[in-house]
C-alpha cells in the first residue's frame, strides 16, 4: 500500500499554487468571484514569464487591496482612474503589459469617462471587469450594473427606472469604440468558465503587449454576500439573472484574422 | 538637438514647454484651459517625441491629466501637467494621491481670476488652494513662484529636481501676466532622458516591473491600521521638516535700509519693484522682499525684515491670502497693510506705490497720537 510520502513526488503533481500569489489571508468573501480571477492573473503572468515587465493597477472598490495578494508592481489608483494611470503608464514604459484590474462602481460609474477615453484612444493595455451587480466593499448598494428589480441597500424594493434610471452595459459600448482590439465577456462559475475566462485574459494580455490596442474582460462575477445568497445559491442566480442581461462570449476580436 | 543654451523671446507659457523638452521630461499630460494652452500647443507643435522620445498627451480631462501624472510620476519619469485655476481645482484629489504616496511630479497653474469658472484673466487667488493643501489629509506642495519667463523656464528643472529629492508633487504658481508676456529667456542646452536602466539604479522606489531579486514595488495611500498610518504621516511631516530647513527661496531688493518693506511675489511682485523705485525718487525708502518658493514659506526672513520697518505692505492680487503667512510670521512686530486687485483685475505700479504712501500716512497719523 502506497504512503503519503510515495504519492507526494513532484511527477504525481496536478496543481500548484501560482509562486505570484503571496502567502496572506484573502479579504474576499468565501464564494466570491474575485480569488479565482486573482489566481488567473497571476497563473498567466507566471506561464508568460513577464513579471518583470508588468505593471498593475488596482481600482478603488473590492480590490482596493489586490497588491497584497500578487507578487508584481501595482499603482493603486484612484476610485475610477485606473484606465488614465494605465495610459500614462503604458506611454511611459511602451514594452510593458498594463493592465486594470476594475469593479462595476470604478470601470463604469464613476470612472465612465477615462475608461471610455483610454479605449477610444487604443491605449496598449488590458482593462479586467468585474461585474457583480453592487457596491460589495461599502456593503451592497445600487451599481450602475445592478439588474431591473434587483434590491440593494439603497433600491431596497428593487432597481427602477424611474427612480434610478438603467443598468449600463459598458462592455456593448467598449465593443463600437475604434480602439479596442477584443472585448469579451467571461464567468468563472464553474471549471469550462474558468478555462475560458484564462484564455481571454491571457489573449488579453498577449494583444497589450504585441501593441494591438485596448482588450477588455467583462468577468460577470458573484457577490454572494452582496446578494445575501449562499455561494452555490449565487452562482445558480447569476446564471438565470445576470447571464440573459449579460449574455457571455466574445463581442469582438479584431486579432482573428 | 539643441547641445547649448539658446536666447529666445519667448511668452511664459512658450518657456514652460521648451523648457521641459529640454530638461529631460518624459511626459506631459494635459487638458487646454485660457490663459495656458500654449504650453499644450507648443509641446505638440516641437512633437518632441521625434526627438527626445517625450510623450504629449490631450487628456479627456484636468482629472485624467493629474492621475496621468501621478502613475507616470510612480514609474519614476520626469512627468507633468498644466492647467489654470479652475482645472488644477479639479487636479487637487490626484495631488493629495500623490503627496499620499510619495511620488514625484511637476504641476503648473497659470492662474485666472476666481472663483469657480471666474474669468481668463490674471490673478493670485490660488495661494490658498496651492499653500494650504487643496486636497484632503495633512500634506504640503513645494510651490514655485515665478517672477519673469526666464524663471518660467528656470523653475521647470528646478521644480523636478526639488520633486524628486523629496518624492513629493511640486507646483509652479503662475499667473496670466507671466504666461502670456514676452520676454528674453535662455534656455537650457538639451538634457537627454533618463534610461530604464539609470531609472531602476536611481530610483529604486519606482514601478518599473518587478525584477528577479527585489519585493514588489506598491503606490498607495490607503492604510487601514490607524497606528500604520499615524507612522506615514509622521514620516510626511519630518519630511516636511527638511524641506522648510533647506528649500525655502526668496529675493530681497532694496531691503537693507528699508524704512517699509513690500511683500509680493510673481507678478505683483514685479508691478511692486516698479513702485518702489518710484517711492525711492520721492525719498521713501521702501524694499521689497519677493518670496520664491511659496511653501516652504520665507516666515524667518519676514521675522529678521519686520523688526527693522515701520510697516509692511503685502502687494497681490487676491483679497490677502499670502498676508496670513506675512502676518504669522511678522507676529505684531510691526503693522501689515494689504493692497490687492480681485476678479483679474491687476495693480498697477502706481496703485501699490499710492498703497505704501497712504500706509506711511496712517501710520505717521497714529504715531503723533
Amino acid at each position: 500500500m502506497k504512503t503519503l510520502q510515495d504519492i507526494l513526488q513532484p511527477q504525481n503533481l496536478v496543481y500548484t499554487k501560482p509562486t505570484l500569489m503571496n502567502d496572506r489571508p484573502m479579504h474576499y468573501c468565501p464564494g466570491c468571484s474575485h480569488g479565482m480571477v486573482h489566481k488567473l492573473v497571476a497563473e498567466i503572468i507566471e506561464e508568460m514569464n513577464i513579471t518583470d515587465h508588468t505593471i498593475g493597477i488596482c481600482p478603488v472598490g473590492c480590490a482596493v487591496f489586490a497588491y497584497n495578494y500578487l507578487d508584481i508592481d501595482w499603482i493603486e489608483a484612484a476610485h475610477g482612474r485606473a484606465p488614465a494611470c494605465a495610459s500614462a503608464v503604458s506611454r511611459m514604459w511602451p514594452h510593458h503589459l498594463v493592465f486594470t484590474y476594475q469593479g462595476d462602481g470604478d470601470f463604469a460609474c464613476i470612472g465612465t469617462g477615462e475608461s471610455i477615453h483610454a479605449m477610444n484612444r487604443g491605449e496598449n493595455i488590458a482593462i479586467i471587469f468585474i461585474n457583480n451587480a453592487i457596491y460589495g466593499m461599502t456593503g451592497g448598494q445600487m451599481a450602475p450594473t445592478t439588474l431591473m428589480g434587483m434590491k440593494t441597500s439603497t433600491c431596497p424594493y428593487g432597481r427602477r427606472a424611474d427612480l434610478h434610471g438603467f443598468p449600463l452595459k459598458m462592455t456593448e459600448i467598449a465593443a463600437t469604440l475604434e480602439g479596442t482590439c477584443y472585448v469579451t465577456r467571461q464567468s468563472v462559475h464553474n471549471v469550462g468558465a474558468i478555462q475560458r475566462a484564462k484564455k481571454a485574459i491571457r489573449k488579453a494580455f498577449t494583444n497589450s503587449l504585441e501593441k494591438r490596442g485596448t482588450s477588455l474582460v467583462e468577468i460577470v462575477s458573484t457577490c454572494n454576500a452582496g446578494w445575501k445568497l449562499s455561494p452555490v445559491e449565487a452562482n445558480k442566480w447569476m446564471e438565470q439573472n445576470m447571464f440573459p442581461f449579460y449574455p457571455l462570449g466574445d463581442l469582438k476580436d479584431t486579432t482573428e484574422k | 538637438m539643441q547641445q547649448q543654451q539658446d536666447t529666445m523671446l519667448l511668452k511664459g507659457n512658450e518657456a514652460i514647454a521648451l523648457a521641459a523638452i529640454r530638461c529631460g521630461c518624459d511626459g506631459f499630460f494635459g487638458y487646454p484651459i485660457t490663459p495656458q494652452s500654449e504650453i499644450l500647443e507648443t509641446l505638440c507643435k516641437e512633437k518632441p517625441w521625434e526627438t527626445t522620445g517625450m510623450t504629449v498627451l490631450q487628456a479627456e480631462s484636468e482629472l485624467a491629466s493629474i492621475n496621468m501624472v501621478y502613475a507616470g510620476g510612480a514609474t519614476g519619469k520626469r512627468v507633468m501637467t498644466s492647467s489654470s485655476s479652475p482645472g488644477v481645482a479639479l487636479m487637487q484629489e490626484g495631488i493629495t494621491y500623490m503627496a499620499g504616496a510619495e511620488i514625484p511630479g511637476v504641476i503648473v497653474n497659470v492662474q485666472r481670476g476666481g472663483p469657480g469658472l471666474g474669468t481668463i484673466q490674471p490673478s493670485q487667488a490660488d495661494y490658498f488652494q496651492s499653500t494650504r493643501g487643496g486636497g484632503n489629509g495633512d500634506y504640503e506642495v513645494i510651490v514655485l513662484a515665478p517672477a519673469s519667463v526666464q524663471e518660467m523656464a528656470d523653475f521647470i528643472g528646478l521644480a523636478f529636481e526639488l520633486a524628486f529629492r523629496y518624492r513629493n508633487p511640486a507646483l509652479i504658481l503662475s499667473d496670466g501676466v507671466i504666461g502670456q508676456m514676452m520676454e528674453k529667456v535662455v534656455l537650457p542646452p538639451q538634457q537627454p532622458r533618463l534610461t530604464e536602466d539609470e531609472i531602476a539604479q536611481r530610483y529604486p522606489w519606482a514601478a518599473t516591473g518587478r525584477k528577479a531579486g527585489r519585493s514588489s514595488n506598491i503606490f498607495t495611500s490607503l492604510e487601514l491600521n490607524p497606528e500604520v498610518q499615524e507612522t506615514h504621516n509622521l514620516h510626511l511631516q519630518e519630511k516636511y521638516a527638511r524641506i522648510r530647513r533647506n528649500e525655502v527661496r526668496y529675493e530681497e531688493y532694496m531691503c537693507e535700509d528699508a524704512d517699509y518693506l513690500v511683500v509680493a511675489f510673481g507678478s505683483a511682485a514685479r508691478m511692486a519693484q516698479k513702485a518702489i523705485e518710484e517711492l525711492r525718487q520721492k525719498g521713501i525708502r521702501a524694499g521689497l522682499l519677493r518670496p520664491i518658493t511659496l511653501w516652504p514659506f520665507p516666515y524667518e526672513c519676514i521675522a529678521r525684515l519686520a523688526t527693522g520697518v515701520k510697516g509692511i505692505l503685502c502687494a497681490e492680487i487676491n483679497a490677502g491670502q499670502m498676508l496670513q503667512d506675512i502676518r504669522l510670521a511678522v507676529e505684531g512686530r510691526t503693522p501689515v497693510s494689504h493692497y490687492g486687485r480681485l476678479g483679474g483685475m491687476v495693480p498697477t505700479p502706481e496703485e501699490i506705490e499710492e498703497a505704501l504712501i497712504k500706509m506711511t500716512r496712517t501710520l505717521n497719523t497714529n504715531s503723533h497720537e
